[in-house]
């Protein structure tokens, strides 16, 4: 889960990180409110994703009617897809200078790496890119942390050596990330030194582990009902489903995610366009196969569904009877190709055949026959039955 | 002859009472796996399957001089019983398991520095077969025939697909290895590549790879560096979008590498035929 703004500055204060005063608002009379208790605010877009300066979604704000009206102005916008649903008013700091601190998980290295540097700021990238070294590097022990004398280290190998002290103990707080809140990336950038000389999280990312949100239920709570994205990713996520909404209009279901990609690919070579990636995993129940086919089955873009599960753990029967119970239940007329093998496939299949439903040859073969369904254009009742035109049985 | 895995190996199922555990130890049992016993902390003492039930690994060590485990306990306990396995002496651990939090698996690598005779497969993977022989995991047998042809493969449903074309076309398998999809794994393309470079009875090599990572680079950059394998690799996900990108720090690490067409680009420069589905496979191989 990729958390606001604001929500990952109340994280980071719960560390013990100073960030600066702020408020929530949620309308343009909020912001007017929060304008009287701080004064001159920066109006930030709370989206989970870069580049919302950019975009229009941050404005200055020197007097309570520029807050009510930049609120107005931002909060609904669209950034890179995200609905804006509030922003946030921050208090303008008085900034010496900006430095980077961040960590991730290093997939290659297999580990965390925890990343410090004097150049921080929005070119961090192009700094990445052009001078590495100007970026300290450090890889801690997954089980103690890290020391402080490898964060003095880091300190001086990014050039800070005089902020050591103050860095070395926010660094620590801000690892405590990991331990306590299974992150996955946290970012202060910029992490600004006031001219008063205190050090500030300027900006926040942070970005925690969904594979862990049984440890966390806290965080579902209270932040994960904020945002409103995607309207078929929200439903997906409320269900249960590993799902992203894509441009095309040939809903796909696959098990595993590298089938599922794969689907992805071949529905384009054939033509078409995916609609969705919706990965439904090992041991698919009948449940999740009917989850996945109904949040499908909302978006109005989709013209069919391609399903195409190959099975280890994953059993056929179980499959079989979930689609058949999804798309009774769904009452769905739309064009559906199913491709499936495995574990259990004969049986599968034969429950397929029973009910009314020709299951596919390969998954290159059902991938053009979706496109071609689709691209005709007109689905009847008939194709969202038995016998789908073309539609070979048993297996190849 | 085979990689990693065969007739005589001695495994153990961790989880092997639960419901995904039992059914899938039957079918191993069912290939001619030497399965010796399973683990269930608090069942130690029963039967399942016809193997003794033990409390810890250790205990089932100690018993049956297991050599090998297969992991299919639930994803808060998994990292944990990866760990147990390689305390216990197991020198293939093969974690069925998805779903462990990255930061468990992070902590798990480190772990495994100190048993460095330990080998993990996984996680969230389908485990490994060496046709005719055993297997630990998930992969159908039915989709495999022993033969020379080598496979790796991130992917768990998309090795099915490939090993069963490559069956249809009488190309069998020396061994399959499901090394997972999930960001911090065990062994990597490179491992068993290295693996199959020295196995005799394998002589040619399928990688099936996807985005994200290097590890697919890195495997090529060693093909690259000379092999006897006549290699093909394919990359699923070139269609797939990219994430929505919130801070830098995935940037700054990773640049340009862990797309699709960086990972094409590198096996092509190593001299291994790239598939553009995954139907070429076996033209592209023969």
């Amino acid at each position: 889960m990729k958390l606001l703004e604001y929500q990952a500055k109340e994280i980071l204060a719960s560390l013990g990180i100073p960030i600066p005063p702020g408020m929530v608002a949620r309308n343009a009379a909020e912001a007017a409110a929060a304008f009287s208790k701080l004064g001159p605010v920066a109006v930030k877009a709370q989206v989970p994703v870069g580049g919302r300066g950019k975009a229009g979604g941050i404005k200055l704000a020197k007097t309570a009617d520029e807050a009510r009206s930049a609120a107005a102005q931002i909060i609904g916008m669209d950034i890179k897809g995200f609905k804006v649903p509030l922003v946030y008013c921050e208090s303008a700091l008085d900034i010496e200078r900006e430095i980077y601190l961040g960590f991730t998980v290093d997939r290659d290295a297999r580990a965390n790496i925890l990343m410090l540097s004097a150049k921080g700021g929005m070119d961090i990238e192009q700094v990445a890119d052009e001078t590495p070294d100007a970026i300290a590097r450090l890889y801690p022990n997954p089980w103690r942390g890290p020391l402080d004398f490898e964060l003095t280290q880091l300190a001086f190998d990014a050039g800070l050596g005089e902020l050591a002290r103050p860095l070395t103990a926010l660094v620590k707080k801000l690892y405590r990330a990991i331990p306590d809140y299974d992150a996955l990336t946290a970012e202060i950038n910029p992490l600004v030194v006031a001219r008063n000389g205190d050090v500030i999280a300027g900006d926040a990312k942070l970005e925690v582990d969904d594979n862990a949100a049984w440890r966390h239920k806290d965080l579902e709570q209270r932040y994960g009902s904020v945002l409103e994205g995607d309207p078929y990713e929200v439903e997906a996520k409320k269900r249960g489903l590993t799902y992203v909404s894509l441009d095309g209009d040939v809903g796909i279901i696959g098990n595993g995610a590298g089938l599922c990609m794969s689907t992805l690919d071949l529905v384009q070579r054939a033509g078409g366009g995916a609609a969705n990636f919706c990965d439904i995993g090992g041991g698919a129940k009948a449940e999740v196969v009917e989850n996945a086919l109904a949040v499908i089955l909302m978006n109005p873009k989709v013209k069919g569904v391609l399903i195409n599960v190959f099975g280890g753990i994953t059993r056929g029967d179980e499959v079989a009877k979930g689609i058949v119970t999804a798309r009774d239940n769904l009452k769905m007329k739309l064009p559906l190709v199913v491709r499936m093998s495995g574990t259990r496939e004969e049986e599968g299949r034969e429950i397929l055949r029973q009910n009314g439903i020709e299951p596919g040859a390969s998954a290159w073969e059902a991938a053009k026959k979706i496109v071609k369904l689709t691209r005709a254009g007109v689905p009847t009742p008939a194709a969202a039955r038995p016998d789908l035109p073309g539609e070979r049985g048993g297996e190849a | 002859m085979s990689i990693l895995l065969d007739s005589t190996t001695r495994v153990i199922v961790q989880g092997i009472t639960g419901r995904e555990g039992s059914f899938h130890t039957e079918q191993m049992q069912s290939l001619g796996t030497r399965v010796v016993g399973g683990t269930s902390p608090g069942k130690g003492g029963t039967t399942q399957l016809g193997v003794p039930v033990f409390n810890t690994v250790a205990d089932a060590v100690e018993a049956t001089g297991a050599n090998a485990s297969g992991i299919f306990v639930p994803a808060p306990f998994a990292a944990d019983a990866i760990m147990e396995a390689a305390a216990a002496g197991i020198k293939l651990i093969v974690c069925i398991t998805e779903g462990i939090p990255i930061q468990d698996m992070i902590r798990v690598k480190d772990f495994l520095r100190g048993y460095p005779e330990a080998r993990l497969v996984g996680a969230n993977c389908p485990g490994l077969i060496t046709p005719g022989q055993a297997k630990i995991g998930i992969i159908p047998q039915r989709i495999t025939r022993p033969g020379a042809v080598g496979m790796v493969s991130r992917s768990g449903t998309l090795t099915y697909e490939v090993g069963s074309a490559l069956s249809a076309a009488g190309m069998g398998q020396s061994t399959i290895v499901g090394i997972g999809g999930d960001p911090v794994l065990g062994m990597t393309f490179s491992d068993v590549v290295q693996l199959f470079e020295k196995d005799r009875a394998t002589t040619h090599l399928v990688l099936i790879g996807e985005i994200g990572g290097s590890d697919e680079e890195r495997a090529a950059e060693l093909l690259g560096r000379g092999t006897r394998l006549k290699a093909v690799a394919f990359i699923s996900g070139r269609t797939a979008p990219e994430g929505k990108r919130m801070g830098h720090a995935g940037a700054i690490i990773s640049g340009n590498r862990g797309t699709a067409k960086s990972k094409e680009e590198a096996f092509r420069q190593a001299g291994v035929a790239i598939a553009e589905t995954t139907d070429d496979i076996v033209g592209l191989l023969q």
